[in-house]
């Protein structure tokens, strides 16, 4: 943070300080909730796309890290793209929904594919919270998504999805003991096959190694649901509606 | 005489289906004689369905062969599961081998379905990605929205992940439902029981007008056919240059009308000069006036 002494605080957020432990070196701007720049590891540059402190992710904002990306793209081809994905999912309100939220959140995840189209490696890097739409306009986008071990992946906290779905708070609890699709956590969206790995202890050599992986081709999330046991189906139907059956 | 209007609102996703596509060339897949049926909705007490809430297949559109999907709203809404959404994502994952002139989805869903929350959120990023394959290998992808639920959560990014979107006037597209945001934010911010305040903010009409959706059609079925086959032939770009271009659009309209309250104030920038007549119209009207708006012959 050489470039932005006033991040190197002791007030800077889980995510600014996350960057720090990732990079030799590495210059970002701070714009709201918005921290984007680029780090340096082992003279290699990446371009940093990060949000802190679990912000909401508005149309604004959508839009806002749509520019980012384009900017790599016209700047720095091929230079590879580290996404901290750190969000309590899209921000909930009358203007978003106005100016047609899902639009940008569907515009953000288009340049992020034309970005892997053009040599771009995108990598996705759950720091604190991962919700919903805001993990699927983001840490979904990517050739490979990571988290932290105390990140948390989630589509609704189990007791808003106990309101809406009706089955008792407790019959919910007691389900995600054993099933993976329904209840928030790193570990279940592992066995789905949303994320590829947990980075725990070295998080620089994990970023290394993640940056030395092939860029993905096919879609392969869905074998890695079924070989971790998270979706037992989703591999096989694909397939046989793939072939026309 | 005025020929007998068939609802697409009020017709099953086969009807639908049926109605759309040329008669008698649909062949589904995996139907519902395979019983591939959830594997996570017994445990919670709940029904399944033999197709798990979505129709897939291909068939033709005036002769010409498409892929085609219709979620089932009746069938929990036509919320996304991990059978149901990995019928989705296989369906478009065809098209890269059989090469066919377009994929239509008939989308009609609330979003992810909760019981299987996770399977769901990552089928929602496959099926995404899908989308994006499929138009970068030159094949248009074209949603129709026109369904009692709308085009809501997930399936909302995936519509507009799409090279085109038919709507009816009765169809929404939005990424919140009315009683998420009411639920979360309070009554003051939405009030998800004004049907008008709904249609004014998510409706088709609004998004037609701000250029989210591209045809507005009456709520018929050989009229979203016509507007369908009219659409085959249109993609949109995927490169740098059109990202550009929809980044330009996009944050022309979030600069415009910063801290707007209502639709209606948007309209009559746009020049719409009776703001509360807009949803009242029929589609032949409304779409004459946004013609008139955009400069174009109607």
């Amino acid at each position: 943070m050489k470039a932005d002494a006033a991040a190197a605080t002791a007030g800077a957020s889980s995510t600014e300080r996350l960057i720090d432990t990732l990079f030799e070196d590495a210059r970002v701007t701070r714009t709201g909730a918005l921290v984007t720049g680029v780090g340096t590891l082992d003279g290699q540059q990446v371009a940093i796309l990060a949000t802190a402190e679990r912000t909401y992710v508005g149309a604004d904002l959508a839009l806002a890290m749509s520019r980012y990306v384009l900017d790599v793209m016209h700047d720095a081809p091929g230079r590879p793209i580290l996404i901290i994905v750190d969000n309590s999912g899209h921000r909930l309100g009358r203007w978003d929904e106005l100016m047609g939220n899902n639009g940008c959140l569907a515009h953000l995840a288009a340049c992020l594919y034309a970005a892997r189209r053009r040599g771009h490696l995108v990598i996705g890097l759950v720091n604190e919270l991962a919700v919903s739409a805001g993990f699927m306009a983001l840490g979904m986008a990517t050739d490979a998504c990571y988290a932290l071990p105390a990140a948390e992946v989630r589509v609704m906290a189990l007791n808003a999805m106990a309101r809406v779905t009706k089955v008792p708070l407790d019959r919910l609890t007691e389900l995600c003991a054993t099933s993976p699709v329904l209840g928030p956590g790193v570990e279940n969206f592992l066995r789905v096959g949303a994320l590829r790995a947990i980075w725990s202890g070295d998080l620089r050599a994990h970023l290394r190694e993640a940056l030395t992986e092939a860029p993905a081709g096919a879609d392969t999330r869905r074998a890695l649901g079924q070989e971790r046991g998270g979706r037992a189906l989703a591999r096989d139907v694909a397939a046989q509606v793939r072939a026309g059956a | 005489m005025i020929p007998a209007r068939h609802s697409f609102l009020e017709a099953s996703a086969r009807a639908r289906l049926r109605g759309l596509l040329d008669a008698g060339s649909f062949r589904e897949f995996c139907g519902p004689s395979r019983r591939l049926t959830s594997p996570h909705l017994p445990a919670l007490g709940m029904p399944v369905a033999f197709d798990d809430g979505i129709v897939v297949g291909e068939g033709a559109i005036e002769g010409r062969p498409v892929l085609a999907a219709a979620q089932e709203g009746g069938f929990m809404g036509g919320a996304v599961g991990e059978v149901h959404g990995a019928k989705l994502a296989g369906l478009l994952e065809r098209a890269l081998d059989t090469r066919p002139d377009a994929v239509v989805l008939l989308l009609d869903s609330g979003g992810v379905r909760l019981h299987e929350a996770n399977a769901g959120l990552i089928a929602m990023g496959e099926i995404q990605r899908a989308v994006f394959d499929v138009r970068a290998a030159g094949i248009p992808v074209i949603a129709v929205i026109g369904g009692r639920n709308g085009c809501y959560g997930g399936t909302s990014m995936i519509a507009r992940s799409c090279d085109r979107i038919v709507a009816s006037e009765e169809g929404r597209l939005s990424v919140s439902g009315p009683e998420v945001i009411e639920a979360v934010e309070g009554i003051e911010e939405f009030d998800a029981q004004d049907r008008a305040l709904v249609w004014r903010t998510m409706g088709a009409k609004h998004r037609r007008l701000i250029g989210e959706i591209d045809t507005i059609v009456a709520d018929d079925i050989e009229a979203f056919r016509g507007a369908v086959a009219a659409a085959l032939d249109d993609a949109r770009a995927l490169d740098l240059d059109a990202l550009e271009a929809e980044h330009a659009r996009l944050a022309t309209r979030l600069a415009r009308f910063e801290g707007v309250k209502d639709a209606r104030e948007i309209w009559a920038a746009l020049g719409v000069n009776d703001p509360d007549r807009v949803s009242d119209i029929e589609a032949d009207e409304f779409n004459r006036l946004v013609a008139v708006l955009e400069g174009t012959r109607p």
